[in-house]
């Protein structure tokens, strides 16, 4: 965590010049890796935004002959799943809600941490304690179980797993905003306008947000992976997604009692988080190299 | 170092009590009464007020949790509402398996993340660091519960070498029998921690190297070997915390992993704590598993003081 840490800060401080972030997406773009991902990832998250206008087989039709069929089968390039439905339709549409539930409980976590965690780190004291001995608790769980027996106790659904998921990672952010508003508190800049009688207010949003935002954004970018793999890992146990919704962890699922009989349509939606989650990771770090300056 | 262990002793007080807050708590975000499922679905107004009586749902929650909290200090966690087993008991059967598991789980992870590691940290950007970067990656963003099953597909249902599901007969011991049931799951759980570990002590490992120290003892002349000793020496700290902290997580996110591999440990009760909507029985596996990470984090910080002088100063 305090290599985290460090390293975030050390972003922090690199003194911003006009055009930072252009400077970072030129930086982004001339790293392949990057750019690779972030084009596969665009090119997912297309087909699953258009899923339906794609001309696509219904991928809720099923049909009791055409149960299991291999990849390669004419009319179905990617098989058939165990009720006879087409895997390149459901693995299609099984995007969007993949995609939605491995993104937005790290945007929302995003959101409630920076404000928890930078409220934390400006204003100090009792509310600094607070936020962070309650957010102490969180750390006292591994995020997994943490995950599991929240939406476990709330009962299956995909309400409740984006709730659980959620509280599972609005902590780490806080810690990471804390951490990076706390290193910015002290600079001159921050003292000079308060001196010329700057409201805490106008102080977090204008001199504090704009310096702390991009380095909490960078590590939560780190977090979608995660997610992802944590929330296909819910609906993968029975507690996300209902069938007969296409999802992906839902779907390897209820393909496992398959893999005796056609094992590698049973791994293509794994196939398909694994794809994700690396195409995050590897952008995500892309991106915290673009960021920091020394190197 | 006494005073040390002491004060961090006095400190995990607090933490303990808000998990067990926290895990109390569960059963009463829960929607719906706890007893719905130990209740015929006709039951007398009368015969559930008793119910309620009988398991101490009535009570004001304060006292419920003061109750709970009492009786769990003494090693009681309650009674499982779907098998009206005793939850300490059903805990301790389990518990077994899952350490057994992610013992050796974090034995492999930790073991080849450390060669990984120091391998590419000491031969920074060659292609050795190169392919060690992509397979760590690949181990960091694996959903590990796909892994399982790519494994089982290749060797139990294509090559037929090892068993599926499972922790073979009887009671557990070391022999082939029940061991060649631990293999592909204790490798599948590995493979995050094996990639944690790997990027971890690659960067410490390259930053150290820079560092002036290691020019001056290389300018004093000391071999290869000795200068790795004194790298290996510095990166052990932090190493030692990133290892407790992942087999912490191994014991509590074996969850998905037992589902895959039917293994009969906590996450396999976990799960069917869950799914029968037993909610004393997952308060009480949450219980012990959240405990066993928080002891663990204590033992990792004493460990850390011992090992590092500059920790107890501070």
């Amino acid at each position: 965590m305090t290599i985290v840490a460090t390293d975030i800060v050390r972003i922090a401080v690199v003194d911003k010049a006009r055009g930072y972030w252009t400077n970072v997406g030129r930086r982004l773009m001339r790293d392949p890796v990057s750019v690779l991902c972030a084009v596969v990832l665009i090119l997912i998250a297309l087909a699953a935004i258009f899923a339906p206008y794609l001309s696509l087989a219904d991928p809720f039709l099923g049909s009791m002959i055409r149960r299991l069929r291999p990849i390669g089968t004419p009319g179905y390039p990617l098989g058939t799943d165990e009720l006879g439905r087409d895997m390149l339709s459901r693995l299609v549409h099984g995007g969007r809600l993949s995609l939605l539930i491995g993104l937005l409980p790290v945007v929302t976590a995003f959101v409630i941490g920076t404000t928890l965690g930078v409220s934390a780190g400006y204003v100090g004291g009792f509310v600094n304690q607070t936020i962070m001995r309650t957010v102490d608790v969180f750390y006292a769980f591994p995020s997994v179980l943490l995950a599991i027996a929240i939406s476990g106790a709330l009962g299956a659904g995909i309400t409740n797993s984006l709730v659980s998921l959620t509280i599972v990672f609005i902590p780490p952010i806080v810690r990471v905003a804390e951490s990076v508003t706390t290193s910015v508190r002290g600079l001159d800049f921050v003292n000079a306008a308060r001196a010329s009688g700057a409201g805490p207010l106008t102080i977090m949003r204008v001199h504090v947000l704009g310096n702390v935002l991009g380095p909490i954004f960078v590590y939560s970018t780190s977090l979608i992976s995660v997610c992802m793999i944590l929330a296909a890992g819910l609906s993968f146990l029975g507690l996300g997604t209902k069938p007969p919704q296409p999802e992906w962890g839902l779907m390897l699922n209820t393909l496992r009692t398959a893999i005796y009989i056609n094992p590698w349509v049973a791994a293509l939606p794994g196939a398909m988080i694994f794809t994700v989650s690396i195409c995050f990771n590897l952008l995500s770090d892309g991106m915290r190299s673009a960021m920091d300056v020394r190197s | 170092m006494l005073a040390f262990i002491a004060k961090r002793l006095l400190l995990v007080l607090p933490v303990v009590f808000a998990v067990a807050l926290v895990c109390f708590m569960l059963v009463h975000i829960a929607p719906g009464d706890p007893l719905v499922s130990v209740l015929p679905p006709d039951a007398s107004a009368q015969l559930a007020e008793q119910m309620k009586r009988a398991y101490g749902f009535d009570r004001p929650l304060p006292v419920q949790f003061g109750i709970w909290l009492w009786k769990a200090v003494h090693g009681d966690l309650g009674t499982s509402i779907a098998s009206g087993r005793s939850v300490a008991e059903e805990v301790f059967r389990a518990v077994g398996n899952t350490l057994r598991l992610a013992f050796l789980a974090a034995f492999l992870g930790f073991a080849f993340g450390a060669l990984f590691g120091f391998t590419a940290g000491y031969f920074r950007d060659s292609w050795i660091d190169r392919v060690v970067t992509i397979i760590s990656i690949a181990g960091v963003s694996m959903p590990h519960y796909w892994l399982g099953m790519v494994l089982v597909i290749v060797f139990s249902v294509q090559l037929g070498w090892l068993p599926a599901v499972g922790a073979g007969p009887g009671g557990w011991a070391w022999d082939w029998d029940h061991f060649q049931h631990i293999i592909l799951p204790a490798v599948t759980m590995s493979v995050i921690p094996m990639g944690i570990v790997t990027r971890t002590i690659r960067a410490l490992v390259g930053d150290l190297l820079s560092q002036e120290f290691v020019l001056a003892l290389r300018a004093k002349g000391l071999n290869e070997l000795r200068v790795f000793k004194h790298v290996a020496k510095n990166a052990a700290p932090t190493t030692i915390a990133i290892m407790g902290l992942q087999l912490g997580y191994l014991l509590g996110g074996s969850i998905l992993i037992e589902f895959v591999f039917s293994w009969p440990g906590t996450g396999f009760l976990l799960n069917s704590a869950i799914f029968q909507r037993d909610l004393p029985l997952l308060q009480g596996t949450i219980l012990v598993l959240a405990m066993f990470f928080v002891f663990l984090n204590l033992i990792v910080d004493v460990l850390q003081a011992a090992i590092d002088p500059r920790i107890k100063r501070g």
